[in-house]
This record gives structure tokens, sequence and C-alpha cells, in this order.
């Protein structure tokens, strides 16, 4: 986002915000005792983790906010939340 | 030309010089007069504007808001509780970067209800991020909305402004004002050439908001556009003055402060009052003198240092209180002068209407060469 002189923007530029700068805690996917199940990507309330090439998920850190429900919800509990030092 | 006039008709005339494209205003004693005149200067077709009939003062700033984003001169006019409604609009204003011009006429916040002068109203805005200029007399008021509009719609500045004068001890008083031509001030303002413009053919939204990444930068930014307003203004004034004859380059004026032992410092009308009391006590030599502080906002701190650096006590007028803590003119004056070994005495005066005379200046100043301050002058204490 550009300093621009009263905030000016052209419409759509959330997106040029990278909103993940007010999280705590972030996602760790291990991708160890994962099965695929996509249960993360499901209940991601920002929609920002999304599947890999391969069937894994990982989360884009440049708009998660760090609330940790993919990794309360991981069935294989494959997912940690690590603090992080900015 | 010059007229005996009502101080609320020269600024509504003043307004209307600057060929404002919209207004957007609610009628508040003691500002009634001005946005009356400007109604009827629409309806009667003397002034090409929009005039936006609001149901709040909330909505009347708003409505500059969206005006100014769009590329118009806007004009608003409030005080007092008005003004308090506006509270939020003015910080967006502000950061919006549009640069509305709005009179106020002075006026004491409630509870209790009072309608009579003081300077709690726009001394409470201070920190919204607008220019503030105080107007000692009608010419000055009417003066002061020329050169506000060409320092606020200045690109190295772009703030929004407050013109402030004193509820009835100006707006309602008739005095001789010097009116500008139409041609001598559409030589002195040009029309307004916004920075940022809405525009539905290339969309953009103003006053996005801003993660705690970027909120820090946005706020200094408008701290050095304030900084800037200081030479901005200064220029403004000294053109004025070459066209006009009138000198507002200073964001402070000194009144026989030279050789002054003990200086006042005064906002407003009470300039006139402190500038007589002066002049008597000057006649049984007391070396007294005044400063008046014509921008509150941006404070010209260093000027008001240089300014005081000869005297030895210092006695600030406040018609305000920071309540909690002192008058907010004698807590920046007090930080302006840190270091100087000068005494910085305040003392609250004439809230709320209380008259204050000359014999009241000259008492303060007795009080202020014996160390007593810090204090609320001319309390009735017997019905405390």
């Amino acid at each position: 986002m550009a300093l621009n002189v009263g905030c000016a923007a052209a419409p759509g530029r959330a997106r040029d915000n990278k909103t993940g700068s007010w999280r705590v805690f972030k996602p760790v996917f291990k991708h160890e005792t994962c099965t695929k199940c996509g249960l993360c990507e499901t209940v991601c309330p920002e929609g920002c983790v999304k599947e890999d090439k391969d069937g894994f998920f990982t989360p884009d850190l440049d708009y998660c906010k760090g609330c940790g429900l993919c990794a309360k919800e991981c069935p294989a509990d494959d997912i940690e939340m690590v603090q992080e030092e900015k | 030309m010059m007229k005996i006039v009502e101080g609320s008709h020269a600024v509504a005339e003043a307004v209307k010089l600057c060929r404002p494209q919209v207004i957007s205003a609610y009628p508040i004693t003691p500002q009634t007069h001005i946005v009356e005149a400007l109604a009827s200067m629409v309806a009667d077709c003397e002034l090409d504007a929009e005039y936006i009939c609001v149901e709040s003062e909330f909505s009347a700033l708003s409505g500059c808001v969206g005006a100014s984003a769009a590329g118009s001169r806007t004009y608003s006019a409030t005080t007092s509780q008005g003004l308090a409604l506006m509270f939020e609009v003015c910080f967006n204003a502000a950061g919006m970067r549009l640069p509305i011009v709005m009179t106020i006429a002075n006026r004491a916040m409630g509870a209790p209800l009072n309608i009579w002068n003081d300077q709690q109203d726009s001394i409470s805005l201070r920190d919204a991020g607008w220019m503030q200029f105080y107007a000692e007399d009608n010419q000055e008021a009417t003066d002061l909305h020329f050169i506000t509009y060409k320092v606020a719609e200045d690109h190295n500045v772009l703030l929004p402004a407050m013109v402030c004068f004193d509820g009835f001890i100006l707006t309602h008083t008739y005095e001789p004002v010097d009116m500008p031509s139409q041609e001598g001030i559409d030589a002195f303002l040009p029309p307004f050439k916004p920075y940022n413009t809405l525009d539905a053919k290339k969309p953009m939204s103003l006053g996005m908001y801003a993660t705690p990444d970027y909120y820090m930068e946005f706020r200094y930014e408008i701290d050095e556009a304030m900084k800037r307003a200081k030479q901005a203004f200064a220029n403004a004034g000294k053109e004025f003055a070459e066209q006009f004859g009138r000198d507002y380059s200073g964001l402070i004026e000194g009144y026989r402060l030279e050789d002054a032992d003990t200086a006042l410092v005064a906002m407003g009308s009470i300039c006139g009052t402190v500038k007589d009391a002066i002049d008597e006590m000057r006649a049984e030599g007391k070396r007294v003198g005044l400063l008046k502080i014509r921008s509150y906002r941006p404070f010209p701190a260093d000027e008001v240092a240089a300014a005081l650096k000869g005297a030895s006590t210092v006695a600030v007028l406040d018609k305000n209180i920071s309540l909690g803590a002192k008058g907010a003119v004698a807590l920046e004056v007090k930080d302006a002068l840190y270091g100087s070994g000068i005494t910085v005495l305040d003392y609250i005066v004439a809230l709320g209407g209380r008259d204050i005379r000359k014999k009241d200046i000259a008492k303060i100043v007795d009080l202020a060469e014996k160390g007593t301050g810090d204090m609320f002058y001319g309390l009735r204490t017997e019905v405390l």
C-alpha cells in the first residue's frame, strides 16, 4: 500500500493490505500426520488455506490472522500454533 | 469598501467572496446569522453555490467531506455543541486531507447550558488535525477567511481549518469592516484545485483503512503538513498584505512587547481589551505588553519563545480549561518556554460569557507580578 495523501486508494485495494500483520500466533502446517482431509481449508474464516499440487494444505501468511481454528479442528493434530517475533 | 456591518454578516460576505461551491451547515446560536445570510445569498442567486439543508451538525460536516472529496470548495460554520457533534467527522476530514474551511463562533460547552462566549469548543478539537486561527476583531475575522482558504488548499498543506471568532462579542457586534472587492479576492484566491477527486470514471476511495504497519505514518504526514502550514500562512498573509494593506503574516503578534517585563498572552477578542489596558498601564510607567496568538494550530512554539524571551513573567489568559490540568494555551506557552527560567502563570478567565474588563487585566498583571497565578480569575466565591 502506498502512503498516498488522504489515504487515497483505488477500489479493491484490500488485497494490497497484508492484513496478516496483526497476527500473534502463526499456524505451522507440519505435513507429517496430515491425511489431506481439507478440514483446515473448510474452517478457515479468512479463506487463506489452500490446497497445493500435492494435495497438502498451506495457509497464506500474508492474510492469516492467527485465529488457530485450523489447529484446533485438525483431526490429525498436524498443525501447531507458534508465537511469532516481529 | 468600508461599511458598518455585523460580524456574522461580514463573515458571510467574506465567504461569498471566496466563491464556495457547496455550503453545508446547521444553524446554532451564536453562529446562526452567518449561515442565514449565506442561505439568503444562495436563494437570491447572489452566490452560485449548493446550499445543503441538513438535520444535524454531523451531517453538515459529512456533507462538506463528500463535497470536498468530489472537488468542491466547501464551507460550514458552527459552534459549541454543534462542533462537538462533528467530532468524529472532524478527524476524518483531516485524515482525508480535505481543505474544508469552517467558521467557529466560539461559545461555551454545556452542561450547564450556556450560549455565551468562551473558547472551550474549538480548543477541545485542537488534536483533530484542523488548523485553528483566532480573530481579534471583525476585520480580522473577515480577512482570515481569504487567507485560510489559500493556506488550507495549498498542496503543501491540504488540511481543514477553523476560523474562530468570539460568539456575540464579535458575531453580533457592528464594526467598520473594509470589505475587499470580488475582483480583488478572485486575484488573491484562485479556484480550488483538488489534490484527489472522487470521480466515477476513475474510481478511488479516500481515508482507506490503515493497519498498524501504516497508521502512524499517516498521522506523521498530517503533523508534517501542520508544520508546513506555518510557512504557507506566513506567505499567504504577506501576499494579502501586499494586495490589501492589512498584514496577518505573523502566526503571533506582539503589542508593546519589546521592553515588557510582564507579558500577557491571549487569543481572540480579549486582545482588544488587553491592548487598551496595556496603554493605560504603560501611561503609569508599567512595562507590560501583549503577545497575541493568531494561530493556535499549528502552534508557533519557536516564535512564542523568541517573542517572550525578554519578559520575566508571562501571564496567560485562557478562555478555556483543560479540566484536571490547566488552560490549553498556558500549557503550550509553558512548553515553548521550558528551560528559559521565565515564570509562566495561567489565568482561567471569562468562561461562559463572564465579562472581563480593563481593570481585570490590570489586576491580573498585579497578581502576576506578585507570582500569584495558575488560578480561575474572577470567581464569585460568595456562591461557592
